[in-house]
């Protein structure tokens, strides 16, 4: 018994360098020479971060593509999802709300074109992407606010589109940040 | 074709050309016959020294099991006082506090376990240290100690008659040098190099485009996400777990992710039939839990694609399906496929809030967990499914009239009552919990807890109950994914849990390893006509069988008030 003991605290020791020390520390040094280094990709403009790559931001100005709604308001320090049932009367009048919202910022669309992911909560409350469809619906209203074509608006959705990976698997997406930091850069050229 | 149907069937196909060979490997491994990763040898024999163990020393069962509780009581003590004052030790750079009483006690256990039930939530309740030395460390081990259980029970059943069942500690360290750490070493870095951060840079602030002040929590995570999923653990490294956009950054990680959690229950299985040469044995198995498997994802598949019907009233389209709770660089498909695995391995990792599923959905993932033995957690889910053989062995006996046997043992009075205990004890947890939960909200929902009782579901009526029912069945499958809705850090359900996750899961590692200890001491019989042949297709259909009236008899009541009466108030 006592030999037993000895040994398992031995062991656990032991082990505690290699699985904890040594190899993480190697990962960590391989992450270095990863984009971001290992500490998560940055988007920088003239110099400054102004968001992770991976992480969603809040956009709520009309003059931007919108993301999904957030159950934490894309408050990256934390993350979390709505975890509301699917029966719930409470979720039932909050997306009913969000489809309202969307009709009245986006008076030329039908409630039969609002896709699912545009009015329900992502399960990070950090989601990225949003639709291909998520983003269509939206080109009108940007366009009129920015005061440009809506086919360049179009070409912008185009270029920033996700196909699925390797082209066979998964679904089509569009990164929200990217696209708007695209639609910033053609405002700004112009 | 969808290009979301052809993404999770390409997955599977890679799944399994990973974790066929790797079971054939394992057998060879664990045989201690020649394979290409013995230039580890020298490192497996400096920890042996290191720590003062022989090797070669030979155990029986019962050496085995004192080993195996009395290792796992040491790291319980040692994860226990870390979790408790990690606010006053190094490497916590975001200043998160200690945990309380409570919580630490559910903690350790739950990652002692191989459960990994969370109810903290990794941002803001864990330092670095609890998250790489205590956490992630039990990650290791205890998907270990699992595969290293389950050696003992294959050894019983290579030699014909033996009482000698091997070393603990050379199954153990070798599931760590030769299977777990280098597997660990690959998926660790294709995650870093698609986005996880694995550096020990502290939260991070920066000005969004909007002009919003925002934070963001980093850290070493894709070291521990490797070992998430290869061990079948499941615990995260944020609170969301792999739906984290720097947990699972894209749909090629999460193919990934998928591949490591199902790899190593496989393997164990084809493991199985090489190690005790009897290969048709072990594809038989591998089998029924393929079926097993299939007619849980399917249907899972089908409700998620076909969307929210009451969505559907509102009048938007669902041409995805399901979007609550889920990521679109996923989509429902690999959401509805990683549920179905994560339950029925034990994971409990979640790349979408099963909370938010459709209510067949979450039907299906609460079967997989009271079942535990398709595929099955590390080491564990061939234990299970062990019990189940034994069961089925016995039922056809008595249909035949003959003593049962297995593998050339008699099966006897004793061996089966062990078998019958395991098999009682999952539904009498299951039940009892939730019953006890649902009393307390019920009658004593003022009761000054951190979380009030009558606070503490998330949705109202039978989603509500779903979500207690899902809490207890995840602790007692040692599964640890949650209808996260719930109000689960509180004294009542930090104890609760921690008591049941504990007792389930010793008591199927006990009980499987005294059966096959006992059964490997006894006379071995030879192969005759009336032997009942236990790798036929007829005895597979038996095991499916028993499987299923098993669970359906212990269960169908409380699935009833659950999620399928859900179910039938959607359809109204």
């Amino acid at each position: 018994m006592k030999k037993y003991i000895i040994q398992s605290v031995r062991l656990t020791v032991v082990l505690l360098v290699l699985l904890c020390v040594v190899y993480p520390i190697s990962i960590a040094l391989a992450g270095k020479f990863s984009k971001g280094n290992g500490g998560g990709e940055k988007i920088t403009k003239n110099g400054k971060v102004i968001g992770y790559a991976l992480i969603g931001q809040s956009f709520t100005k009309p003059q931007y593509f919108w993301g999904r709604p957030s159950a934490v308001n894309y408050n990256a320090a934390g993350s979390g999802g709505s975890n509301k049932g699917p029966s719930n009367p409470d979720y039932l009048k909050e997306v009913s709300n969000r489809i309202d919202t969307l009709l009245k910022y986006n008076p030329s669309i039908k409630k039969s074109d609002i896709p699912a992911d545009m009015v329900t909560a992502s399960g990070s409350g950090l989601d990225p992407n949003i639709s291909e469809q998520g983003a269509i619906i939206q080109i009108k209203r940007i366009a009129a606010y920015r005061k440009i074509d809506e086919r360049k608006v179009a070409e912008l959705v185009v270029a920033n589109t996700q196909k699925p990976f390797l082209g066979f698997f998964g679904p089509t997406t569009v990164n929200v940040l990217k696209l708007n930091f695209a639609l910033e850069e053609f405002g700004s050229r112009k | 074709m969808n290009t979301e149907y052809l993404g999770i069937i390409a997955t599977f196909i890679l799944t399994l050309v990973i974790a066929i060979p790797l079971g054939k490997y394992l057998a060879k491994v664990f045989a201690g016959e020649k394979v290409w990763t013995d230039f580890l040898k020298p490192l497996e024999s400096g920890i042996y020294k290191l720590s003062g163990i022989n090797p070669k020393e030979q155990m029986d069962w019962k050496q085995h099991l004192k080993v195996l509780l009395l290792i796992n009581t040491v790291w319980l003590v040692y994860g226990f006082f870390v979790l408790l004052y990690q606010d006053k030790l190094p490497l916590n750079p975001d200043g998160n506090p200690g945990m309380t009483h409570d919580l630490a006690f559910n903690t350790i256990i739950s990652f002692v376990a191989n459960c990994n039930l969370q109810h903290y939530s990794g941002e803001s309740g864990v330092s670095y240290l609890s998250q790489q030395y205590v956490l992630m460390f039990l990650q290791f081990v205890s998907a270990a100690t699992g595969i290293a259980a389950a050696v003992v029970l294959f050894k019983a059943f290579r030699d014909k008659t033996t009482t000698t069942l091997g070393n603990f500690y050379e199954f153990f360290v070798k599931a760590i040098t030769r299977l777990l750490l280098p597997l660990s070493i690959v998926v660790a870095l294709l995650l870093t190099f698609n986005g996880t951060p694995a550096s020990y840079e502290g939260k991070d602030q920066f000005i969004s485009m909007q002009g919003d002040t925002v934070n963001v929590s980093r850290g070493p995570a894709a070291q521990m996400i490797a070992i998430k999923h290869l061990g079948t653990n499941g615990g995260g490294y944020f609170g969301v777990n792999s739906a984290h956009p720097l947990e699972n950054p894209s749909y090629f990680t999460n193919m990934v992710e998928m591949i490591a959690q199902t790899i190593i229950p496989i393997a164990m299985v084809i493991c199985f039939g090489y190690f005790i040469r009897r290969r048709k044995l072990g594809w038989m198995i591998f089998g029924v839990m393929t079926i097993g498997m299939l007619l849980l994802m399917i249907p899972s598949l089908t409700s998620e694609l076909g969307g929210n019907p009451a969505l559907a009233k509102l009048g938007i389209t669902q041409k995805t399906g399901a979007m609550e709770g889920k990521e679109v660089r996923f989509g429902p498909a690999a959401t509805a496929y990683w549920s179905t695995l994560t339950t029925i391995i034990s994971t409990g990792s979640v790349n979408g809030m099963h909370d938010s599923t459709m209510p067949l959905t979450g039907l299906w993932q609460l079967l997989g967990m009271m079942i535990n033995g398709l595929y099955g957690g590390c080491g564990v889910g061939i234990l299970n499914y062990f019990i189940y053989l034994i069961i089925a062995v016995f039922i056809s006996g008595l249909m035949v009239g003959r003593t049962p046997e297995f593998l050339g043992h008699k099966v006897e009075a004793r061996e089966i009552k062990i078998a019958a205990i395991i098999t009682l004890l999952s539904p009498f947890l299951i039940l009892a919990g939730t019953a006890l939960a649902s009393y307390i909200f019920t009658n004593n929902g003022d009761a000054a807890w951190a979380i009030q009782p009558k606070n503490w579901l998330n949705n109202p009526q039978f989603h509500g109950f779903s979500e207690m029912l899902y809490e207890v069945t995840s602790s007692n499958a040692n599964n640890g994914s949650g209808f996260e809705g719930l109000g689960d850090n509180n004294m009542f359900w930090n104890l609760l849990t921690g008591v049941i996750i504990l007792l389930g899961r010793f008591l199927p590692i006990i009980g499987p390893l005294a059966i096959a200890g006992l059964l490997a001491k006894k006379k071995f019989i030879p192969e005759s006509a009336g032997t009942l042949k236990t790798d036929t297709k007829t005895f597979a259909l038996m095991t499916f069988a028993v499987i299923l009236i098993l669970n359906a008899l212990s269960y169908f009541p409380a699935l009833a008030l659950g999620p399928i009466a859900e179910y039938f108030t959607m359809l109204k």
